[in-house]
C-alpha cells in the first residue's frame, strides 16, 4: 500500500475547528501546491478562492429540494394524462416517449410555479354578517374603491334605441350600435371616442373584427365594414339581413346569422366565404360561438341548440336543451360550460365538452332573454330590466345572485369585458358600464392581448396573428384532434367495409392493336373486346371478395368427425 | 363590505420612454391561449414552408483549374484552406473566404490522384500518376522562387490513393500494394498485400491507428493491421466500392461509396452484412466524406448531384446540383460543419451550405430561440401529411427524375418476379433475403 492522500480539507476540518458547522464552509486553500506553469491561473483561483462560500442553513429541514406547486395547479397546466407506456413495446421508443413525457411534465410544473410572477390579484367582494352581496348597490361600490376603478361605472344616456354593444378581445375598445342607425367606437377607459356616425338604417349587431381599427355593422339588409374613423371600407352584399354577427379571432372569420335561415362565416383576412349553408331552421337570431373551439352554437325556437363549423352542411351536434324556444345561450371562455335560457323561464348550465347535462337546472322569476359569462365564470342573466350575476353557479347551485341592478328601460344586450370586472350593457335608452367585482383575469398575457398595446405592437401582433391564422377547415367540436394519432375508429372500419359493397369495376378501354389486313373481322374484335373486359370484372370480384371475407373464418375450427364411406356422394364444398 | 375590484397603474405596463423596449407580462393560463394545437399546427407548417423558402444553399465556386477536379484536402487545422489537385497534374491552394486562389503550380506528371495535409499541417504530401511521393510545404515560397517539392520519393509502383495517421508521422498509400510510409524515410515502412488486385483508395481509422481499410478492384473492402503480418479481413460486394470514410465519432463505423449507386455503411466488428444501405443516386458514387458531428455524410455521384445523409437513415435528406455541375469526383464537410465543398469533372470547386436553410453569421439571441421553436416545432408536426410533403419535396434535374423512375420500375420488376418465383415453388425454396444482405457477396478471414 502507498502513502494515503491526504486531503486538505480533511485535515483542516479535523485539526483546526472540527466544530465549524454552523452552516458556514470556509475553504483553506493556502495547501495548494502551486505549479511552476500557469501560475497567473492558479493565482486567480486562489484569489477567488478565499471568498467564503457561505450556505444558508435550510429553515425546516423537513422540506428537502425545490418546492413544488400544489396538485391542483399542476392540474390546470396539465396536457393531459400521458401514453401508456405498457403498450409500448420496443424498448428504444419507449425510452423516446418515457423521455417526452417527463420534458411535458417538467413544462406543467414550471408553468403553474410561473404564478408567483403574476403581479395583479382578481378583485372581490366580500360581505359582513348578516349582510348579503345582492344588497349593494353599484353607488355603494363605487365609493368603496380608488377613483380610477370608480370611473369604470359610467352611464351613457342615448336616444337611438336599444343597443347592442361589444367590447374588443383586449377589452381596451367598446362598439355600440343602436337600433336607429347610431355606430360609435371609443376608447372607455379613457373615454377616447374613435368615431359617432349614424348610417341611417336600422343597425342589428356590431361587431369589431381582429383589431381595433375595423368593426363590421349589420344593417338593414346588408353588412358593412367601417374603419374607426368611421369610413366605409366595405359593404357585402353576400351578406344578406344578417341579425347576429360573431367574430372568431385566430380564424379571422366573421360568422353571421340571418333573418332567412343562412348562417356564413366570412374570412376576414382574404375576404372570400368560408362557408354559408342554410340552416333550415328559420329565424335565427340567437348565435354565439365558442371559444374553445371555435364553433357557432344557434339556438331555435324548438328548444335546440345546434353547433355548426364551416365544413359541414349539417349541424356537428344537435342538443336539445329545452321544451320552449331558446331566448339565450352562451359558452364560457375555457369552453366548459354553456348556459342556456329558454322562454319557460329556465336556465341550464351543460357540460359542452361531453355535450352532457344539464350540470344545474335553474328556474327564474322571468324568461332570461341573455346570458353572458365572464372570465372567471360568472354568469350575467338579463332579465326584462333586471340584470343578475351569479358566481359558481356551474358545478355547483347557486342560492341566489351575486349582484342585481335593475335598469329602468329594457335590457338589449349585454357582455363582460375581458381583463376588467366590468359588464357593459346595452338598454333601449342607451349604455351602462356596470362594475362587477371578481369578474375578469387579473394578469393578462401580452402576447395574447394587451389592454395597453402602442400602435407598433398591434402592427407587429396583427401580422403575427395573420401569419397563425387558422384554416376554417380545422374547426371541429374537438381542437386537439390536430395533435392526436388518427386511429380509424371502429365505425371508420365498418363504413369502409359496407363502401365496398358499392364499388364499380374499372372501366377497361380496351384498343385491340391494328393487325394486318384480313388477319382479323369486327367480329373477333368485339369478341376479344368482351373478353377482356370479363376477365377485368372476374378479377375485379375476385378481389372484393378477398376484401370482403373475414380473416377470422380462416382459423375457423373445423367440425371433428371421421370421414363416412359415403362422404364421396356429397356435394364438394368450394374453397 | 370587503371589495376590490381590478385596478391596474399604466405605469407598470408602459414603458417609460421611447428607448426603453416593451414591458411584456406573460400569463400562461391556458384558458387565455385557445387552440394550442392547431396554432402550433400552423406555426410547423409556416416554419417548414419558410425552410424552402430560405433553401439557398449555393455559396460560391471557385474556378481556376484548367482541368477536372480529381481530388481535394482539407487542412487539419484551419478551415479556410483547401487544397485540391487536378487531372493535370496542377495543384492549386485556395483561400476559401476570399474565394481565391493563393498558389497554383504544377506538381505531377499526369493526374494528382491524392492529398493529404500532414498532421501539424505545414506540409502536404500529393502522390500523382508519375508514381511519385511528393511532399509540400504549406507556405508559400518567398518573392522569386520557384515551387519545389521539400521531398519526392519515386514509388515502385502506381499509386492511387493516400492517407495520413492521426497523430503519428506516417501515411499510407494504396496502388498495386499498400504501403506504409514514415514522413522522413524514402522507403516504405512496410508493405502489405492481399491477393494481386489493385487497390484504388485506402483510410486510416481516426482513433485505432493501427487500423487501415481499404477498397479493392476486386470489388472488396480489406481491414488491415498494421501490427499484424496478415490483414484482417475482407468483405466482398457485388460491385466495386470508389470511396470509404470513417465516421469520426463512432470510428468502428464506416461509410462506402459504391459503384451500385448505393452508399453502405458497415460496422468494422461485423462485415457479414452492411449496418445500412443508403440509397437515392442514380448513378455509380464515387466519393464520401463525413461530417465532423458523425450524424451526416455527404456523397458525390456520377450523376452530377450531391446528395447528404442522415447516418442512420436510408434515404438522403437533401439533393444539390446545379444545371452547370457535372460529374462529381470528390466532396468534402468543411469541419466547422457548416460547409460542403464539391469537385466535379468540369472544373469547378463548389461551396455549399451544409443546411441549405441555415443562416449564416451571427445570430441574435431571439433569433436563436425563434429558430429553436421552428425546429421543435416542425420536429413534433413532422409526420403531419402536409408538413411531411412540403418537407420532403426537392426539385431535382429531369435526367435525375427520369432514372428514378426507371430504377423504381426496374426495382418493381425484380420483386414482382421473386415474388411469382417464390409463389410458383417449393416453400423455402426461393428465400426471402433483406436488402442490406442483398449486396454483400461474402467475408474472408
Amino acid at each position: 500500500m502507498g502513502k494515503q492522500t491526504v486531503r486538505y480539507f480533511e485535515k483542516e476540518e479535523s485539526a483546526e475547528n472540527p466544530s465549524n458547522n454552523n452552516g458556514t464552509i470556509t475553504y483553506d486553500n493556502t495547501d495548494i501546491k502551486k505549479k511552476a506553469w500557469g501560475r497567473r491561473i492558479e493565482d486567480k483561483r486562489i484569489k477567488k478562492g478565499k471568498k467564503r462560500i457561505i450556505q444558508i442553513p435550510n429553515p425546516n429541514p423537513k422540506y428537502k429540494g425545490k418546492v413544488k406547486p400544489p396538485k391542483e395547479l399542476i392540474e390546470k397546466y396539465s396536457k393531459g394524462e400521458g401514453v401508456e407506456l405498457r403498450n409500448v413495446t420496443t424498448s428504444v421508443h419507449r425510452k423516446r416517449i418515457e423521455k417526452k413525457e417527463k420534458n411535458i411534465k417538467f413544462s406543467a410544473e414550471h408553468a403553474a410555479l410561473t404564478e408567483v410572477l403574476l403581479t395583479e390579484e382578481a378583485g372581490f367582494l366580500e360581505a359582513d354578517d348578516g349582510e348579503t352581496t345582492t344588497q349593494f348597490t353599484q353607488k355603494q361600490i363605487a365609493q368603496q374603491i380608488d377613483i380610477a376603478a370608480a370611473a369604470k361605472h359610467f352611464d351613457l344616456r342615448l336616444e337611438f334605441g336599444p343597443y347592442r354593444a361589444k367590447y374588443t378581445r383586449n377589452g381596451r375598445h367598446l362598439l355600440i350600435g343602436g337600433k336607429l342607425g347610431h355606430v360609435a367606437a371609443f376608447d372607455w377607459v379613457t373615454k377616447k371616442l374613435h368615431c359617432e356616425i349614424n348610417v341611417m338604417e336600422s343597425v342589428h349587431d356590431v361587431s369589431w373584427l381582429h383589431i381595433e381599427t375595423m368593426f363590421a355593422v349589420a344593417q338593414k339588409s346588408w353588412v358593412y365594414i367601417y374603419d374607426n374613423q368611421g369610413i366605409e371600407l366595405h359593404c357585402i352584399k353576400r351578406l344578406n339581413k344578417v341579425s347576429r354577427l360573431e367574430f372568431l379571432p385566430y380564424h379571422f372569420l366573421l360568422a353571421s346569422c340571418s333573418d332567412e335561415g343562412y348562417l356564413s362565416w366570412l374570412d376576414v383576412s382574404i375576404g372570400q366565404l368560408a362557408g354559408q349553408y342554410n340552416t333550415g331552421l328559420g329565424r335565427l337570431s340567437v348565435l354565439t360561438h365558442n371559444p374553445w373551439n371555435a364553433t357557432l352554437c344557434l339556438g331555435h325556437a324548438k328548444g335546440v341548440v345546434s353547433f355548426w363549423s364551416p365544413t359541414s352542411r349539417q349541424p356537428l351536434a344537435k342538443m336539445l336543451c329545452h321544451k320552449a324556444p331558446i331566448l339565450g345561450v352562451h359558452v364560457d371562455p375555457s369552453g366548459r360550460y354553456m348556459a342556456t335560457s329558454a322562454s319557460n323561464r329556465e336556465l341550464k348550465i351543460w357540460d359542452i365538452r361531453k355535450l352532457e347535462g344539464p350540470l344545474q337546472d335553474y328556474k327564474l322569476i322571468q324568461a332570461a332573454n341573455n346570458l353572458s359569462f365572464s372570465q372567471k365564470k360568472m354568469l350575467a342573466v338579463g332579465m326584462g330590466n333586471v340584470v343578475e350575476v351569479y358566481k359558481d353557479c356551474c358545478l355547483t347551485t347557486a342560492k341566489r345572485a351575486y349582484l342585481r341592478h335593475r335598469f329602468v328601460t329594457p335590457i338589449n344586450n349585454f357582455n363582460f369585458c375581458p381583463y376588467e370586472d366590468v359588464l357593459g350593457v346595452g338598454t333601449s335608452k342607451g349604455f351602462t358600464s356596470l362594475l362587477v367585482p371578481g369578474a375578469g383575469e387579473a394578469n393578462f398575457d401580452t402576447l395574447e392581448a394587451n389592454p395597453y398595446q402602442s400602435k407598433a405592437q398591434r402592427r407587429e401582433a396583427e401580422v403575427k396573428s395573420l401569419l397563425e391564422k387558422i384554416q376554417p377547415e380545422m374547426i371541429t367540436l374537438d381542437p386537439t384532434s390536430i395533435a392526436d394519432v388518427d386511429v380509424p375508429s371502429l365505425r371508420d372500419k365498418i363504413e369502409a367495409k359496407k363502401n365496398l359493397l358499392y364499388l364499380k369495376p374499372p372501366v377497361i378501354n380496351y384498343e385491340p392493336r391494328k393487325k394486318a389486313k384480313g388477319k382479323g373481322g369486327s367480329v373477333k374484335i368485339a369478341r376479344n373486346k368482351k373478353i377482356v373486359r370479363e376477365d377485368a370484372k372476374k378479377e375485379f370480384i375476385k378481389k372484393k371478395k378477398e376484401l370482403m371475407e373475414e380473416p377470422e373464418s380462416v382459423d375457423a375450427p373445423k367440425p371433428e368427425k371421421p370421414p363416412h364411406v359415403l362422404d364421396r356422394f356429397l356435394p364438394k364444398i368450394k374453397k | 363590505m370587503k371589495v376590490k375590484v381590478i385596478s391596474r397603474n399604466p405605469d407598470e405596463h408602459l414603458r417609460e420612454t421611447k428607448l426603453h423596449i416593451h414591458k411584456v407580462q406573460r400569463n400562461y393560463d391556458p384558458d387565455l391561449h385557445p387552440f394550442e394545437a392547431a396554432r402550433e399546427y400552423v406555426k410547423a407548417l409556416n416554419a417548414v414552408k419558410l425552410d424552402k423558402v430560405f433553401a439557398k444553399p449555393f455559396l460560391g465556386s471557385l474556378d481556376g483549374h484548367r482541368d477536372g477536379v480529381s481530388t481535394m484536402a482539407k487542412h487539419p487545422s484551419r478551415i479556410s484552406l483547401l487544397c485540391s489537385g487536378a487531372f493535370d497534374g496542377e495543384v492549386r491552394v485556395w483561400d476559401l473566404p476570399q474565394r481565391t486562389c493563393t498558389r497554383e503550380f504544377v506538381a505531377h506528371d499526369g493526374i494528382v490522384r491524392g492529398i493529404v495535409y500532414t498532421i501539424t499541417g505545414d506540409r502536404f504530401i500529393t502522390i500523382g500518376d508519375d508514381k511519385s511521393i511528393k511532399t509540400w510545404s504549406a507556405d508559400e515560397p518567398a518573392f522569386g522562387e520557384d515551387e519545389e517539392p521539400v521531398n519526392t520519393i519515386l514509388s515502385k509502383t502506381v499509386l492511387s490513393g493516400i492517407s495520413h495517421h492521426y497523430t503519428d508521422n506516417t501515411f499510407a498509400t494504396s496502388g498495386e500494394l499498400c504501403q506504409l510510409w514514415d514522413e522522413t524515410r524514402n522507403e516504405p515502412l512496410r508493405t502489405i498485400e492481399w491477393g494481386i488486385d489493385t487497390l484504388h483508395d485506402v483510410a486510416f481509422n481516426p482513433v485505432e491507428g493501427n487500423i487501415l481499410a481499404a477498397c479493392a478492384s476486386d470489388r472488396s473492402i480489406i481491414l488491415y493491421d498494421t501490427r499484424e503480418k496478415l490483414p484482417l479481413r475482407k468483405v466482398i460486394m457485388k460491385l466495386k466500392t470508389n470511396k470509404l470514410c470513417w465516421n469520426p465519432m463512432e470510428p468502428f463505423v464506416f461509410t462506402t461509396a459504391n459503384e451500385d449507386y448505393n452508399l453502405y455503411t458497415f460496422d468494422s466488428r461485423n462485415l457479414k452484412k452492411p449496418v445500412n444501405v443508403h440509397m437515392d443516386h442514380v448513378g455509380a458514387v464515387t466519393y464520401v466524406d463525413y461530417s465532423p458531428t458523425g450524424r451526416e455524410f455527404v456523397s458525390g455521384s456520377y450523376d452530377k448531384t450531391v446528395r447528404i445523409f442522415e447516418a442512420e437513415k436510408g434515404h438522403s435528406r437533401e439533393i444539390y446540383h446545379t444545371k452547370r455541375m457535372q460529374r462529381l469526383t470528390c466532396v468534402l464537410w468543411s469541419l466547422d460543419s457548416k460547409y460542403v465543398l464539391s469537385g466535379s469533372d468540369e472544373m469547378n470547386i463548389r461551396i455549399w451550405k451544409a443546411k441549405a436553410s441555415e443562416k449564416l453569421g451571427p445570430l441574435k439571441p431571439r433569433e436563436k430561440a425563434a429558430l429553436r421553436y421552428s425546429e421543435a416545432l416542425k420536429e413534433k408536426y413532422a409526420s403531419h401529411p402536409q408538413v411531411k410533403r412540403i418537407a420532403r419535396h426537392r426539385h431535382v434535374p429531369k435526367h435525375v427524375y427520369n432514372a428514378q423512375g426507371e430504377l423504381r420500375t426496374i426495382k418493381e420488376r425484380s420483386k414482382r418476379k421473386e415474388a411469382n418465383r417464390r409463389a410458383h415453388s417449393k416453400p423455402g425454396e426461393v428465400p426471402f433475403v433483406p436488402e442490406r444482405e442483398r449486396h454483400v457477396l461474402k467475408e474472408e478471414r
